[in-house]
């Protein structure tokens, strides 16, 4: 009964095996160019290329054939000698903004790309302001009122 | 029957916490000592029964139950008993359980040792716990109940997803939710206090400790889910700037800021109102990263939309805890108000300084993880805004605190003097810009990245060791240790935290700068040359483990010919769920790790290896750990202990 069980269990495991596609390695090999120079340029291009069917990951780290499409097409282009910006610019074109991890500088984004140095200047005017207006409600001097008791006082 | 009897007590937890949101609090208005006694009470019952929810739980998961549908979903006869406990919160509903446990958790704590505070404010300060408690319990019974029965009970379980099927994950929520939940009990604090219109030095006593414990946990749950991406994922990446991470990272930022004004408070009682405001925000992003995580909007607005009443339960409670609490401190604040001056060379400023860049990186990274959502919603704009963002945009805040930092805490109160300060920190600043110029020389290629970060890390470090030095006034070496040796405890937190984030630091600057990356296809018996090197690769084995199938690369590694170390990775094939993993070989050392991944079979009979040299990896989470222990050393201070009226140790130096 045992051995049945064990035989049924290996037969489970292998059809789940070969019914399952098997996983590729982010970059492979046979991909990678011959010119050190232009591999490195891919690269710094892939970086900033989402892999579409992925969950925040970049084309390079990504396992999915969609992401291996892209870097192949990346360093196509590479080799016919586009410059970085060109390829680029041909991936948002077929695959629309959502692809680049670094959202550009334009209209919609600038408030993301200036929210930092916004929000510190505004901290800043506003600790400078709270810091001065401390300075004066820390002011020494009597009030009218008090000015008023003291007299009181001094007279008995 | 176990598990209704942890349903039941679920139920029992929710009413009692019902009761106690609104009888205490009637107590304290009326003045009704009965009804304000009564909170300590129900807190620890609340937690008493939450806790028998939570283990009737973990029995169902024990013991394979799959009649519970929790279990079957989660869960497999076959896995490990280590996962089967985890599994408990390796989930969505079993997670919430975690959660709620948490918060009455705390909630017991202060019942119990809260002897020192006034019993109506301590009576507020659990109101307004148990309200936060009413919302969870609600979410839990009302939209993700734990403890469904299915009428016929399935013959096994689907697994827990098996990249969660490891120790390094397996205890990093309870960790993070220990930060999340420990940022609820500071709110607690201020919103009692803001119903009171005042804060005492014992309110700060209270509340720093709290923040404290909330960022160490977190410090080391994000360390811990960082180093599982490390080993876990395949290629050696530590931070993503994943919506997942950035939730935690985020009251990670804000705790930190929030410790430090809680120290500025109970040093000098200045910056309440800004205490108070950052308490409500740090656990506002608490909230925000539950429903970042737990409603799945980030990922996907399609997900959410599916099944929209948890996100928007969620939701509802964060409208009502945030916009409650923000709308009480624009009634309230004006009533708190802090009368001591500082001038503007001061560890004060300092720390306010420290407080507006903790807040603005919060800031970038809070408004880049919501922009894709944001540019949908309101402009059909599809967008992503990933890593390459936040490393541009945040790292500047980061490199200016990690410049002030050294400078600010060695000022004095009140008064500080630049010069007296940087007369102890001159040779750790120009050490640091010794050793970054060296290295800027002596690399090949034009990275600034290691230059720039391994000098800020070495003038944190050595400026947070001549820190403490040059406080210790003594002639001789002899007697100055001996000083430094009675310092406060929360002396060394200080060293230890800020030299933890320098070693971060470095190691941070380290990986990124001077990684060694190597693909290719191997034949057994080949050998490679990575770096200073050499692998040779000794072939492939196959086997069967508990629950998953395994195939397993053997390695040699030689250093200058000497074997150095025997390396196996493994894929891992779980069959039950149907899902590869990757399960890295890693040698680690101080210096470097050699990180090794087995990929496919090619056709002629080769595989495809990938091997890394990631110098200093080790750094980035023994630089956590070290701001952990930091943390852990600043708790036990005997000047922050909960019960304040225990005899104090005479105090040997003064000198903050």
């Amino acid at each position: 009964m045992n051995k049945l069980l064990d035989v049924c269990k290996i037969l489970f495991v292998s059809i789940c095996l070969f019914s399952y596609p098997i996983t590729v390695l982010s970059v492979e090999s046979n991909e990678i160019l011959s010119d050190p120079e232009l591999e490195e340029r891919a690269r710094a291009i892939s970086k900033n290329l989402r892999c579409l069917v992925c969950r925040n990951e970049n084309i390079d780290d990504s396992n999915a054939e969609l992401a291996k499409d892209l870097r192949l097409l990346v360093r196509e282009r590479l080799a016919i000698g586009e410059t970085n910006k060109e390829i680029t610019n041909y991936v948002v074109s077929r695959y629309g903004e959502y692809v680049l991890l670094m959202p550009r500088f334009n209209w919609l984004n600038w408030f993301l790309w200036l929210c930092g140095p916004i929000m510190l200047i505004l901290g800043f005017i506003v600790v400078i302001w709270s810091f001065k207006n401390k300075s004066k409600t820390n002011d020494f001097s009597l009030s009218e009122k008090e000015r008023q008791r003291i007299k009181e006082l001094l007279k008995d | 029957m176990i598990t209704e009897l942890g349903h039941f007590a679920l139920i029992l937890a929710f009413s009692l916490s019902i009761v106690q949101m609104i009888v205490p609090m009637i107590g304290v208005k009326y003045r009704l000592g009965n009804w304000i006694n009564l909170s300590s009470a129900l807190a620890t019952f609340q937690f008493l029964f939450t806790f028998i929810s939570f283990v009737a739980l973990m029995n169902a998961f024990i013991t394979s139950d799959f009649s519970v549908k929790l279990v079957f979903k989660n869960s497999h006869s076959l896995k490990p008993m280590l996962y089967k406990v985890s599994g408990t919160w390796g989930n969505h509903e079993g997670s919430m359980l975690l959660w709620v446990l948490i918060l009455t958790f705390f909630g017991f704590l202060v019942a119990v040792f809260g002897t020192n505070l006034r019993s109506d404010f301590k009576a507020r300060v659990l109101s307004v716990q148990s309200a936060i408690g009413v919302c969870f319990f609600a979410f839990i019974l009302f939209t993700s109940n734990p403890f469904q029965r299915y009428d016929i009970v399935p013959f096994n379980g689907q697994d827990l997803n098996p990249l969660l099927q490891d120790p390094g994950l397996a205890f990093h929520p309870p960790f993070l939710y220990m930060g999340y939940v420990g940022l609820s009990m500071s709110f607690s604090f201020a919103i009692a206090a803001l119903m009171e219109g005042r804060v005492d030095a014992i309110w700060a006593r209270w509340v720093r400790p709290w923040a404290l414990m909330a960022w160490t946990f977190l410090t080391v749950g994000i360390a811990m889910g960082s180093w599982w991406a490390y080993y876990e994922l395949g290629w050696g990446g530590w931070w993503f700037w994943d919506p997942v991470e950035n939730a935690s990272f985020m009251p990670w930022l804000i705790s930190g800021a929030l410790l430090h004004s809680a120290i500025v408070l109970e040093k000098r009682e200045i910056l309440k109102n800004w205490t108070i405001l950052l308490a409500i925000l740090a656990f506002s992003f608490s909230l925000i990263g539950t429903f970042i995580v737990r409603s799945g909007i980030i990922t996907s607005v399609h997900a959410f939309a599916n099944d929209p009443t948890r996100g928007i339960f969620i939701l509802i409670i964060l409208f009502i805890a945030t916009g409650g609490a923000l709308i009480l401190f624009a009634v309230q604040s004006h009533k708190i108000k802090s009368n001591n001056t500082f001038s503007l060379v001061s560890r004060e400023s300092a720390l306010v300084l420290n407080n507006l860049l903790l807040m603005v990186s919060a800031f970038v990274v809070f408004i880049g993880t919501l922009w894709p959502l944001f540019a949908d919603l309101f402009f059909d704009k599809k967008l992503s805004v990933g890593a390459p963002f936040f490393d541009l945009a945040f790292t500047p805040f980061f490199i200016i605190i990690a410049i002030i930092l050294p400078v600010g805490s060695s000022l004095a109160w009140k008064r500080g003097n630049f010069n007296r300060s940087m007369t102890a920190l001159w040779p750790a600043m120009i050490f640091g810009i010794v050793i970054g110029s060296a290295i800027w020389v002596l690399q090949t290629g034009g990275r600034m990245m290691a230059p720039i970060g391994i000098s800020l890390a070495t003038w944190l470090i050595c400026g947070a060791v001549a820190d403490l030095w040059s406080r210790a006034q003594a002639k001789t070496i002899k007697s100055k240790i001996k000083r430094i040796l009675n310092f406060h405890r929360s002396d060394f937190g200080k060293l230890f935290a800020h030299s933890g984030l320098g070693i971060t630091i470095f190691g941070i600057a380290a990986i990124t700068a001077w990684e060694i990356e190597d693909i290719r296809v191997v034949k057994e018996g080949e050998n490679f040359n990575v770096g200073s090197y050499n692998f040779l690769f000794q072939g492939v084995t196959t086997g069967s483990e508990k629950n998953y199938l395994v195939t397993r690369g053997d390695f040699l590694v030689k250093k200058n010919g000497e074997e150095i170390a025997r390396m196996y990775p493994e894929k891992r094939f779980y069959p039950v769920a149907r899902m590869w993993t990757t399960e890295a070989s890693i040698d680690q050392s101080i210096t470097r790790d050699l990180y090794i991944v087995i990929g496919e079979k090619q056709d002629d009979e080769s595989w495809s290896v990938r091997t890394y040299i990631k110098p200093f990896a080790n750094w980035i989470w023994f630089g956590a750990l070290v701001m952990a222990l930091g943390g852990l050393l600043s708790i036990s201070d005997r000047r922050l202990r909960f019960s304040a009226g225990a005899p104090r140790k005479k105090m040997s130096s003064r000198y903050e």
